[in-house]
């Protein structure tokens, strides 16, 4: 717990920056075309949770925590090595990154 | 020794595997010889192995490897005395055949195969003996069926030898069915299928109505494989396998699997005097209905047939009566006279360039005098002439029946009778072939067989002779040899004294009428017409074929045809294709949700993680 003046800090507050982040994130997933704010988007979501994360494994005095979100940090990376190898490919041919252009797998 | 038991069935097993794999480049008639050795030398180690029983020594169990333990199933062999005798006919009578079928298939183009078959059906049949339990008995079992089958449709070119191939091997897995009844049965009763077990508690753990029941079922078996009512039918078709096989297979050895299987589980049979009262009911009926179709038949292969049906019903009566010894007494004797006849035959078919029908032959004594001379004495023999072998273990039979008095003097009756039939057919066979006027086609040059042909007949004719004398009333040899096996179980024994000469002189007197009638019938002159009335049915096997067909067979194909064609393609196939129907159905269905959009499914994932948080809350009681 951190103290500031007469504010207490607590791990609510984390609670809702986080909350607040992964509403953000989330819309820019489903608000924005191009497939690279999208990912951005992405990292903001997963970001978020890291928050949560440590600020809950802090709160309960557990290493689980910050464990957790080192695990989600090395997903993360590979993910977006995917992801943007993709994306580079899908611009080099259709030079677009818009992806409501990009809906070939319609069933 | 004892630990070369297992050569018994590995040597001819290993010629059976390789003359199928290099038979071509062994040749004829190499193949021929070894295969010949392979059964001979099992031959000589199972007499070597015999000759301590002579002596009294004890029974042995051989275990060779652990195959199934948990239901007491081991490979693991039993020799003793009555086991001993069985590897004795088979390899003996067997061997013969084998140099004798040198001789007989040669010149055919499938030489190594005949003999690779031949050899198989040895190693099958010495497992079917030797096995100290159900499990292994019964893959003996199933092997000398699918050997038979093989050898049987050895000709497969020939449509009805390939048809009859198909049914013996159809037919007696109906008798198989009952025997594998039969040991679930015991298993479930005794938890474990190993003999020595199953004997030594079955007064224990049977009640009388359980032994009646499994007894039964293991008399089906036998009624299959050894050719008794209701299930004879295939034998006679039979006789269009290789005359060799006929004789070794079909008279000699695996026909007469279902007597040694009864006279093995004696104690089980023992207790249910029921199942004995069936047994040799059926065995005498047999005797009696399969003699007087012998009578009527043209073909000499078929006229043996039917007589070893015949004879298998008198052995199959024998153990019924628990006339144990007596039944397997009989099955020696028969095993020699009826190979001797059966390759008798076949030097007869041979000389006369494939001609099987008796009608045109007549006169062959002075072109085939070997083959006449042994074959009269097989004739003699099988008819129960003093003091051939036939003679002795017939009347054995017959006497315990009489012993046994009652309802069984009946059985009594009927041996009689088929030992008068027994005797005019066989002359019939005998005058029809060997005197009278040659009938034969134009071009047929009737010959002498090769010396490999004619050396088994001696050796058999001699058997044939002599082997009776092993056990008389004077001098019960057999009876003490098997004692170690039927010690102690409760056997029915002929009368002594002035019976049991009282009741020989009867059946004697009934074999000279036979032959004398036959001789007043055949043997002055012209033959008697043999058309229409009983002569027809006869040869039509009294249409039990076409009954069969009508009552089993046809109705068994119309269930398959409307199970192939209306089942299988309109339920089973409607199933599966209305399966796969509804999943295409459902698949289109549900297409319309994949947009292509990746926006559209974040929505749903946003929207669904939204629906599970809300689930959760309320689970919760948060609102």
């Amino acid at each position: 717990m951190i103290v500031m003046a007469d504010v207490t800090v607590t791990v609510g507050w984390y609670m809702i920056l986080a909350a607040v982040l992964f509403s953000m994130g989330a819309a820019g997933v489903l608000l924005r075309r191009n497939a690279l704010v999208m990912f951005m988007s992405v990292e903001l979501m997963l970001n978020s949770v890291n928050l949560t994360f440590i600020a809950a494994g802090n709160e309960l005095g557990l290493v689980e925590g910050q464990v957790a979100a080192l695990f989600v940090m090395v997903v993360a990376a590979a993910e977006v090595t995917v992801g943007l190898a993709i994306l580079v490919a899908v611009f080099r041919r259709r030079s677009t990154a818009n992806v409501d252009l990009l809906s070939e797998l319609k069933g | 020794m004892i630990d070369y038991l297992w050569l018994l069935i590995a040597l001819p097993l290993l010629g059976a595997l390789t003359l199928i794999l290099f038979g071509k480049h062994i040749g004829e008639p190499a193949s021929g010889w070894l295969a010949s050795a392979l059964v001979v030398i099992p031959f000589l180690i199972a007499a070597a192995l015999t000759v301590p029983f002579l002596n009294g020594a004890e029974s042995e169990t051989v275990f060779l490897f652990s195959w199934i333990p948990v239901i007491g199933a081991n490979a693991s062999l039993l020799w003793d005395p009555l086991s001993a005798l069985m590897t004795l006919v088979v390899t003996g009578v067997g061997g013969l055949i084998h140099v004798y079928s040198v001789g007989y298939m040669h010149g055919d183009p499938r030489y190594p195969r005949f003999f690779a078959y031949m050899n198989f059906f040895i190693a099958s049949m010495l497992t079917l003996v030797l096995a100290d339990n159900f499990a292994l008995m019964f893959v003996g079992w199933e092997l000398v069926g699918l050997s038979s089958y093989l050898l049987i449709s050895f000709w497969f070119v020939k449509p009805s030898a390939a048809a009859a191939g198909k049914k013996a091997f159809i037919v007696n897995r109906i008798g198989d069915w009952g025997f594998l009844i039969a040991l679930m049965m015991i298993f479930a009763a005794f938890g474990t299928l190993d003999f020595a077990i199953v004997f030594a508690e079955a007064h224990g753990v049977l009640s009388v109505g359980l032994a009646t029941a499994i007894t039964l079922m293991l008399f089906i078996g036998a009624t299959g494989k050894s050719a008794q009512l209701p299930l004879y039918v295939w034998l006679p078709d039979a006789m269009e396998g290789p005359t060799p096989v006929s004789a070794l297979i079909h008279a000699a050895t695996m026909v007469t699997a279902g007597v040694y299987m009864i006279a093995r589980t004696a104690v089980l049979f023992e207790m249910a005097p029921i199942s004995l009262a069936i047994v040799a009911t059926v065995g005498a009926l047999t005797a009696i209905f399969a003699a007087t179709l012998a009578v009527g038949q043209r073909d000499i292969k078929r006229v043996l047939a039917y007589s070893t049906i015949s004879q298998l019903g008198y052995m199959v009566m024998a153990v019924g009566l628990t006339a144990f010894t007596a039944g397997i007494f009989h099955l020696m004797t028969h095993a020699f006279f009826k190979a001797l006849l059966f390759l008798g035959a076949g030097s007869v078919i041979h000389a006369m360039s494939d001609e099987q029908d008796m009608w045109k032959m007549g006169g062959l004594r002075k072109y085939v005098p070997i083959t006449f001379v042994t074959m009269a004495v097989g004739w003699l023999a099988i008819s129960g002439l003093f003091p051939l072998a036939g003679f002795w273990s017939k009347d054995e039979i017959l006497a315990s029946a009489f012993a046994k008095g009652g309802f069984f003097l009946i059985l009594w009756g009927i041996g009689v009778v088929t030992a008068l039939i027994t005797a005019f057919y066989m002359t019939r066979l005998i005058i029809l072939t060997f005197f009278g006027d040659k009938r034969w086609d134009e071009g047929v040059h009737p010959h002498e067989s090769p010396w490999t042909m004619t050396i088994p007949l001696i050796v058999l004719a001699l058997l044939s002779a002599i082997a009776g004398l092993w056990n008389t009333p004077v001098r019960l040899g057999l009876e003490h040899f098997l004692e170690p096996v039927f010690g102690d179980i409760h056997q029915v024994h002929p009368a002594g004294g002035l019976t049991v000469w009282a009741l020989a002189l009867i059946s004697l007197a009934m074999v000279v009428i036979g032959i004398l009638i036959a001789y007043g019938r055949y043997g002055r002159g012209d033959l008697p017409n043999e058309e229409g009335g009983y002569w027809t049915a006869a040869l039509d096997g009294y249409g039990v074929d076409t009954f069969y067909g009508k009552v089993i067979v046809l109705p068994g194909k119309t269930i398959s045809t409307w199970l192939a064609m209306v089942f299988d393609t309109k339920v089973v196939d409607g199933v599966v294709n209305g399966l796969a129907y509804g999943v295409r159905a459902f698949g289109s269905s549900m297409r319309v949700l994949q947009t292509g959009w990746v926006r559209s499914y974040g929505a749903a994932i946003v929207a669904g993680s939204l629906g599970v948080i809300l689930w959760l809350l309320l689970q919760g009681g948060a609102f």
